[in-house]
């Protein structure tokens, strides 16, 4: 479904990314983590065509994503859906005409089967009780399957995720993480999780990417990733303070710091 | 060292000036190319327009007639010391169809519309909230965008009509029933004075520029916000104050090829 062919990418002069290569097949939930700041999000970007690689090739669907002009790129994000990191819930509709909007935009379909298909969509994510709540009455897990039901509404043939586990407590947690399979499977789509939260992933993908410095530094199912010896994997897995990813930012030595640069 | 560096402070603002330009100019493209959306559904357009003029009127209103009731005090007091105290309704009535209704009005609305345009659109940019339209296959500019900037390009000329009837009115207030002008002497002067083509023609034209330069600057400081609170903080401070001094430097522009000998 989604295919990177020796991508790299730049911001202005920094490099995010370099030499990327991955695959998501069909039906498959594919993760992608690193550390905050390593060009996960870059990577979702670069799916949903939001950027452009500068060198190496996008696939979606069997469509590369730098040929193709607005109106086919348009065209082809109708079979996405994406759940951003804080939801990005309209605020000034409510939960029902979040979850219909895309119905309304993209399809002639009656209210009566819009309003079915909502219902539909809310239940699927336990929330057809609060479908006349507005945003701001949410808590941020509600807002997560809101969102979660809004990037399902048209079902999506590959569905992309954002740090979906960010700032939420543990029972929202493992709701959401089901429901992300759930709705996976139910769609037959595939999915593109970027996440930091390990434990909570390797519960409900089928394949795992570490990024780290705009490379991947790892790959494999998550049976091997849990029996990684790579020291990289083995930071993540373990949670440890310091690894390869350094626990302080790049600095001068700190007692020449604190000596006011005599050594 | 210090002019040298004072020169090449000059020479960023200039350059970075000419550049917002570039991105304006262009952005308004974009905007007219993705006006069709405004046609074809002409609701989105009607709900912004309650938003941007609907509840703008107040403001307006109030505004206009106050400014009527102080001209209407003030120019009667001058030309009473040349014993033509009749002549205020013609003097309100030129000031505000050909002057402080369009400019006045523009201010008031890139103060309380063009702000809350800008706020609107710069807070759903940091909440990604444009993002998620773009990967939803619905362009920002066309549902977003458009449907405000067209939504002010109208409200703007009828409300600056709602500001000049408020403050005729106003003006016929403290000149008839305060200063004791005859009413008939009052409403014929003016209706003398003021032509249709000069003044009240010139007047529409006026607030129609004033509208499009204050809506495009309004959505235009939203979208290219940074999509931070002080991003949004200074956006809706750039609009407001931009939206000033075009405002002022167009009416000059204006003016001065409008009115020259009428």
């Amino acid at each position: 479904m989604v295919e990177f062919q020796a991508v790299s990418f730049a911001y202005g002069g920094r490099k995010i990314l370099h030499n990327i290569n991955l695959k998501v097949p069909r039906g498959k939930v594919v993760a992608i983590m690193g550390g905050s700041g390593c060009g996960k999000t870059t990577i979702l970007r670069l799916i949903g065509g939001q950027l452009l690689p500068d060198t190496g090739d996008v696939w979606v669907d069997k469509q590369r994503l730098s040929s193709l002009d607005r109106e086919e790129l348009l065209k082809l994000r109708r079979k996405m859906g994406m759940l951003f990191q804080m939801g990005a819930l309209f605020t000034d509709l409510s939960v029902f005409d979040n979850v219909a909007f895309q119905m309304r935009e993209h399809t002639d379909l009656p209210e009566t089967l819009i309003s079915h298909l909502v219902l539909m969509k809310l239940h699927a994510v336990g929330l057809r009780g609060a479908a006349q709540l507005m945003p701001s009455e949410l808590s941020g897990g509600m807002a997560r399957r809101v969102a979660l039901a809004r990037a399902t509404a048209l079902d999506p043939e590959l569905i992309l995720y954002d740090e979906p586990f960010a700032g939420l407590d543990p029972i929202s947690l493992g709701v959401t993480g089901q429901l992300i399979r759930k709705l996976n499977d139910a769609l037959g789509a595939s999915s593109v999780l970027v996440t930091h939260d390990i434990q909570e992933s390797l519960k409900i993908v089928d394949y795992v990417y570490f990024v780290a410095d705009g490379a991947v530094v790892a790959e494999g199912d998550v049976a091997s990733i849990q029996n990684s010896s790579h020291p990289f994997v083995r930071q993540f897995v373990d949670a440890k303070v310091d690894g390869p990813v350094a626990f302080h930012y790049p600095a001068a030595d700190y007692r020449t710091e604190l000596l006011g640069g005599e050594p | 060292m210090n002019i040298s560096r004072a020169v090449s402070d000059v020479g960023r603002y200039v350059n970075d000036g000419i550049t917002r330009l570039g991105y304006a100019s262009r952005f308004l493209f974009l905007v007219i190319q993705a006006s069709g959306i405004c046609l074809r559904r002409p609701r989105l357009v009607v709900h912004e327009l309650f938003f941007i003029g609907v509840l703008s009127l107040v403001i307006i209103t109030v505004s206009g007639l106050f400014v009527g009731l102080v001209l209407g005090l003030q120019m009667y007091n001058v030309l009473e010391r040349f014993g033509s105290g009749e002549a205020v309704g013609m003097v309100v009535a030129l000031s505000l169809v050909r002057e402080l209704g369009p400019v006045l009005s523009a201010l008031l609305f890139a103060s309380r519309a063009g702000s809350a345009a800008t706020a609107e659109i710069g807070l759903m940019k940091a909440t990604e909230q444009l993002n998620a339209l773009e990967m939803m296959a619905i362009p920002p500019i066309s549902r977003v965008v458009a449907p405000r900037f067209w939504a002010g390009v109208i409200a703007l000329p009828l409300l600056t009509a709602m500001f000049n009837v408020a403050g005729i009115f106003g003006g016929y207030l403290v000149a008839v029933h305060v200063l004791g002008v005859d009413a008939g002497t009052l409403w014929s002067q003016m209706q003398d004075a003021v032509n249709f083509r000069i003044d009240v023609l010139n007047g529409v034209i006026k607030s129609v520029v004033f509208a499009i330069a204050v809506t495009l600057i309004a959505v235009f400081s939203g979208f290219s916000a940074n999509p931070t609170a002080e991003g949004v903080a200074k956006a809706t401070t750039q609009t407001v104050v931009t939206s000033a001094l075009v405002v002022l430097g167009l009416d000059f522009i204006l003016t001065a090829f409008m009115f020259q000998g009428a």
